[in-house]
């Protein structure tokens, strides 16, 4: 294990300023809304205030006959035959026979203001009847459900199952009974998380244009700017080739922006207009409402442990919703709950189930979080009861290289002993605690991605890069990128300049998803610089008349290898790069590929909190993240990561949460009443940057984007039994909810232990 | 939509009386032009007031109180030495209101006529004794701050009529108030509960007192109760318990999704315990 700020590289590791950053703070930089094109119309949409409805009647008329107005679509303007994901796509973008949640696009509208637009969006007149709705997921799973979708189950599901179940998994090794058998205690709860929104500063917004011709482009703010042209274009039934896609900047996405909503809308009402580009842009109600929460789940875990904390077996039942349309991580949730343990014996079952409401999109570790807060809480309560460090019952069933995962597979180099260790040797666990105030620790898993990748770069005349990828920077990729190419290179940071480009100027990217951008277009870009280098040094060779393969490059220049390959002073990549319009042409790279060698990245996270016990209102007093980023490329972002995670992950375990009303309606689709946690919620967020190097990577990069939201749950709900005594079974903590928990327990007033 | 900008209360008034539709005062528009944006309210006639001489003036009067115009911002408010000398609870509430940015805009009065039972700077008026001058087309009449918002969204102002100002009594010697609210967060939030007192006090004894509730009835509430709890006291353990225990009892509150009717209920007596203290110890000089 290596310590943050290794020097056995020139930039790799160090904190230049960010590339993006000169723009961002001046207001510079275009995001999605900034998009402006001549002739263009403004759209809006009509989203049913029903979470489940057949839709009778669509009446356009009136808002066709207003004046100003140039287009409006219903869903009998797309075409029809679909099947799977891209039906799922269609039917979520704009709904057929029935609006299955609150919110859901019946209708749109382009106009030539966005005011006209509203006001035509309010004139179309819809005619629903209102069916029974399903919210919770406990409720949705049951037999006599309103079922939302007959037809829906795929063939995992067993006959008989309740209607809204449609994927069913089950997997495991060992003999979890045996397992249990062995445990000198068995514990077993049941969990409960809310659906929580990502929360991004920037709503969606694009702007579409589609002529009678097929040919389209689009301008939009998204985390993957191949995948908003290959759903588009699906649902649309228009060629994926004639469709240009330019990504704008991003103001955040954490997994938000990597399907499709309103995009398509655009195109169509484009379409319609004839060929006009067309604008739409998302209120924070309309996201909320409309866009993909990630799922909210009901989990059951047992566990068996001996009195000196080895855990004998897991199990794991997780009934996850991911709104009306298949979806739901339960998959990943399980794969994740048990990963941090050695386990000869263990369970999983889960059920992905419909509910009304918003399909939901990736959320940062999708499904992880879930997972973690009911493992981890359970252990954190086991832990206790047999009076174990919390931290060394994770240490001492820690998985290392080369154990079998719970997941099936088998650990290659993966740093989670080496996260616990450092948690425990930080200050933060030596810092008292008084009264109403406890320590929780709890550990989390995410996994890396390679995935289809595609990156060229190109040297200049004057001996600079310049990097094409296809993965958006929503988490500090093109700064990282250009340190990996620099230093690869041997020349400056800012010599390096990465873009980050649109469909026509490289092959199929997915998007910045699974941490992978720093990794999979990193390794790309680190693939690409060394063919430009091998094209450098044979250009050279051929000047000097000897062998390429005589010839090497150190520190941004080819020299020989030896003096017997012939005495010649190096040759830098100036002089290379000023004649090499003489000398064989432009100079490249490039990458095409699924890059392997993903390095996984475990993550410990301790937090204190204090709890006024007559309020239940819950402050977080000290946070300290722990993680494993193999090596951090720029620490500055690594870390501006691991604390986004972390506050993104104390949101969820203390305030926010969809609320629905009896009637289906979301309650609270507006930032006053969803309650992400704002900056003097928080105190600075302490990290420690673990780096066991990835060996499947030039720099030995592991994804480190989202394993930071996964242990802040069960951490902050294993703090606060800490220093209330309660155990709090069901996200989020609110106020309201723990005053309950700590009045039930005391009845004659709160008087709370002080902490240890 | 119609934008009037008059330049006196009573031209004001003369446009308000012979609005047709939907109309709505404009100050700070951290309310009106929010909901405007939303789609929530689309007035009219839109009547900024702001125009109007006086109106971010604030003003000792000759008995030693304060007359605050309509159109003073939270900002003004909480830069204004003398006020918040002698109404500090008065100043907290509004000053909790909303962000930096929207302290730069909002308004005592418009956060008064928005009539939310949560609203956090009406409390504190409440609890300081303050009134408010309504001018109508029949001249002027002065209205206690408690009677003017009649259910959620709702004022008691007939139409053609408009507030012109904000009075405060004198605060005179040996008095304090102060107000808290309750959020699950630290600051961007509305009130679940909210609570202001205001008291005078005889050496340690407390001989007047005012205390008011907020976000836990339809209204915010002037609770006599809770302040004959109070008075006579020296905020002793039992005068602390018997005021907690009158604000409960006056608490009408519903279930949403900002709080319960028990949790609403049972943090009014919380908060009362913790804004007399606040207030006992500013009476005293203790702090401010």
């Amino acid at each position: 294990m290596t310590k943050n700020g290794s020097s056995e590289f020139r930039l790799v590791g160090t904190r230049p300023n960010r590339p993006d950053g000169l723009d961002k703070v001046t207001g510079r930089a275009r995001y999605g809304a900034d998009a402006s094109m001549p002739g263009m119309l403004h759209g809006a949409v009509v989203r049913s205030p029903h979470a489940h409805a057949r839709i009778v009647k669509i009446d356009t008329s009136k808002a066709e006959a207003l004046p100003g107005v140039k287009g409006v679509v219903t869903r009998a303007d797309f075409p029809t035959g679909l099947t799977g994901e891209d039906w799922d796509l269609q039917e979520n973008t704009m709904a057929g026979e029935k609006a299955l949640y609150d919110g859901h696009a019946v209708a749109a509208v382009a106009a030539t203001s966005p005011l006209l637009a509203q006001e035509a969006a309010r004139l179309i007149e819809v005619e629903y009847e209102v069916l029974p709705h399903v919210i919770d997921v406990d409720d949705a799973i049951k037999p006599d459900a309103p079922a939302i979708r007959p037809g829906a189950a795929d063939h995992s599901v067993p006959e008989g199952s309740p209607p809204n179940v449609v994927r069913y998994l089950e997997f495991g090794h060992g003999d979890i009974e045996a397992g249990f058998a062995e445990a000198d205690l068995v514990m077993e709860n049941t969990y409960k998380t809310e659906a929580t929104h990502q929360g991004y500063i920037e709503p969606h917004a694009c702007v579409g244009q589609l002529g009678a011709d097929g040919k389209g482009e689009m301008w939009v703010c998204t985390q993957g700017q191949w995948y908003i042209r290959r759903m588009c274009a699906a649902v649309l039934g228009i060629e994926a080739a004639q469709l240009r896609v330019t990504p704008s900047e991003i103001g955040g996405g954490f997994g938000g922006k990597t399907t499709i909503f309103m995009e398509p809308l655009s195109l169509a009402l484009s379409r319609k207009a004839g060929g006009k580009p067309v604008k739409i842009v998302m209120s924070r109600s309309e996201v909320l409402r409309a866009t993909g929460p990630t799922a909210s789940a009901s989990m059951d875990v047992k566990i068996g442990m001996k009195k000196d904390g080895t855990i004998t077996a897991g199990y794991a039942n997780f009934r996850m919703q991911g709104g009306a349309f298949p979806g739901a991580p339960v998959d990943m949730a399980l794969y994740c709950a048990f990963a941090g343990y050695k386990l000869a014996n263990v369970k999983h079952v889960g059920y992905d189930v419909l509910a009304n409401r918003p399909k939901c999109a990736a959320y940062r570790a999708p499904g992880s979080p879930m997972g973690a807060f009911a493992v981890e809480s359970l252990v954190d309560e086991m832990a206790r009861k047999l009076g174990l460090d919390p931290l060394d019952v994770r240490l001492k069933n820690a998985v290392r290289e080369g154990d079998k995962a719970s997941y099936g597979p088998t650990f290659g180099s993966i740093g989670l002993v080496e996260t616990l260790e450092a948690a425990k040797a930080h200050p933060n666990l030596k810092a008292p605690l008084g009264p109403n105030q406890g320590r929780g620790v709890a550990c989390g898993y995410w996994f890396n991605h390679g995935g289809e990748t595609s990156v060229s770069m190109a040297i200049g005349e004057d001996g600079t890069a310049t990097v094409s990828v296809g993965t958006p920077d929503i988490g500090g990729g093109r700064a990282s990128i250009a340190l990996m190419v620099a230093e690869t290179l041997g020349i400056d940071y800012d010599d390096v300049r990465v873009n980050v480009v649109e469909t026509g100027a490289l092959g199929v990217n997915e998007p910045t998803h699974g941490s992978r951008a720093t990794f999979a277009s990193g390794k790309a870009a680190v693939e690409s610089t060394n063919q430009a280098i091998k094209e450098m040094c044979r250009r050279a060779a051929a000047e000097w008349g000897i062998d390429p393969e005589a010839v090497e490059w150190v520190n941004g220049a080819a020299q020989p290898t030896s003096s017997n390959a012939g005495k010649f002073a190096p040759m830098t990549i100036k002089e290379i790069a000023a004649k090499m319009g003489s000398t064989g042409g432009p100079i490249s790279g490039h990458y095409e590929g699924l890059p392997s060698g993903v390095g996984a990245s475990f993550g410990t996270h301790v937090v204190d909190v204090e709890v006024d016990p007559e309020t239940g209102r819950t402050t977080i007093l000290r946070y300290l993240v722990v993680q494993d980023a193999g090596r951090a490329i720029h620490p500055a972002y690594v870390e501006g990561q691991y604390q986004g995670g972390a506050v993104q992950g104390i949101g969820w375990a203390l305030n926010e949460a969809y609320i629905y009303g009896e009637d289906g309606r979301l309650q609270n689709p507006i930032f006053l009443d969803y309650r992400v946690p704002v900056a003097s919620d928080l105190p600075m967020i302490d990290t420690v940057i673990v780096e066991v190097p990835n060996p499947g990577h030039p720099y030995g990069v592991r994804g480190v984007g989202e394993t930071g939201i996964t242990p802040p749950l069960p951490a902050i709900a294993n703090a606060i039994e800490h220093a209330t005594g309660q155990r709090i079974r069901h996200l989020p903590i609110s106020p309201p909810k723990l005053l309950k928990a700590i009045k039930s327990a005391a009845p004659s007033g709160p008087t709370l232990q002080a902490a240890e | 939509m119609r934008y009037h900008s008059p330049t006196s209360f009573d031209e004001a008034v003369g446009i308000a009386a012979k609005a047709q539709g939907v109309t709505r005062f404009l100050a700070g528009g951290t309310d009106v032009l929010v909901q405007m944006r939303a789609g929530a309210v689309l007035p009219d006639d839109l009547i900024d007031v702001k125009k109007i001489p006086g109106v971010r003036d604030i003003t000792r009067t000759p008995d030693g109180g304060w007359k605050i115009g309509v159109a003073v911002s939270g900002a003004e408010l909480g830069a204004h030495e003398e006020l918040c000398r002698d109404w500090p609870g008065v100043v907290e509430g509004m000053e909790l209101v909303g962000s930096t940015q929207v302290q730069g805009r909002a308004t005592l009065t418009g956060n008064l006529c928005n009539g939310s039972p949560a609203a956090d700077s009406v409390p504190g008026l409440v609890a300081a004794g303050a009134t408010v001058t309504v001018t109508g087309a029949n001249g002027t009449r002065e209205v206690a701050v408690q009677d003017i918002p009649s259910r959620p969204g709702k004022t008691s102002l007939a139409q053609g009529e408009v507030i012109s100002a904000i009075n405060l009594p004198p605060r005179g010697e040996n008095a304090g108030d102060a107000y808290l609210r309750f959020i699950p967060r630290t600051e961007m939030d509305i009130a679940v509960v909210g609570c202001a007192v205001s008291l005078r006090v005889d050496g340690h004894k407390i001989v007047e007192a005012r205390v008011a509730l907020g976000a836990v009835a339809p209204t915010v509430l002037l609770v006599s109760d809770a302040a004959d709890a109070l008075i006579g006291s020296t905020l002793d353990d039992a005068a602390l318990e018997a005021l907690a225990t009158a604000a409960r009892a006056a608490c009408k509150p519903i279930d949403d999704k900002r709080g319960t009717v028990e949790f609403r209920v049972d943090v009014a007596g919380v908060l009362a315990r913790r804004a007399a203290r606040i207030a006992y110890d500013r009476a005293k000089g203790v702090s401010k």
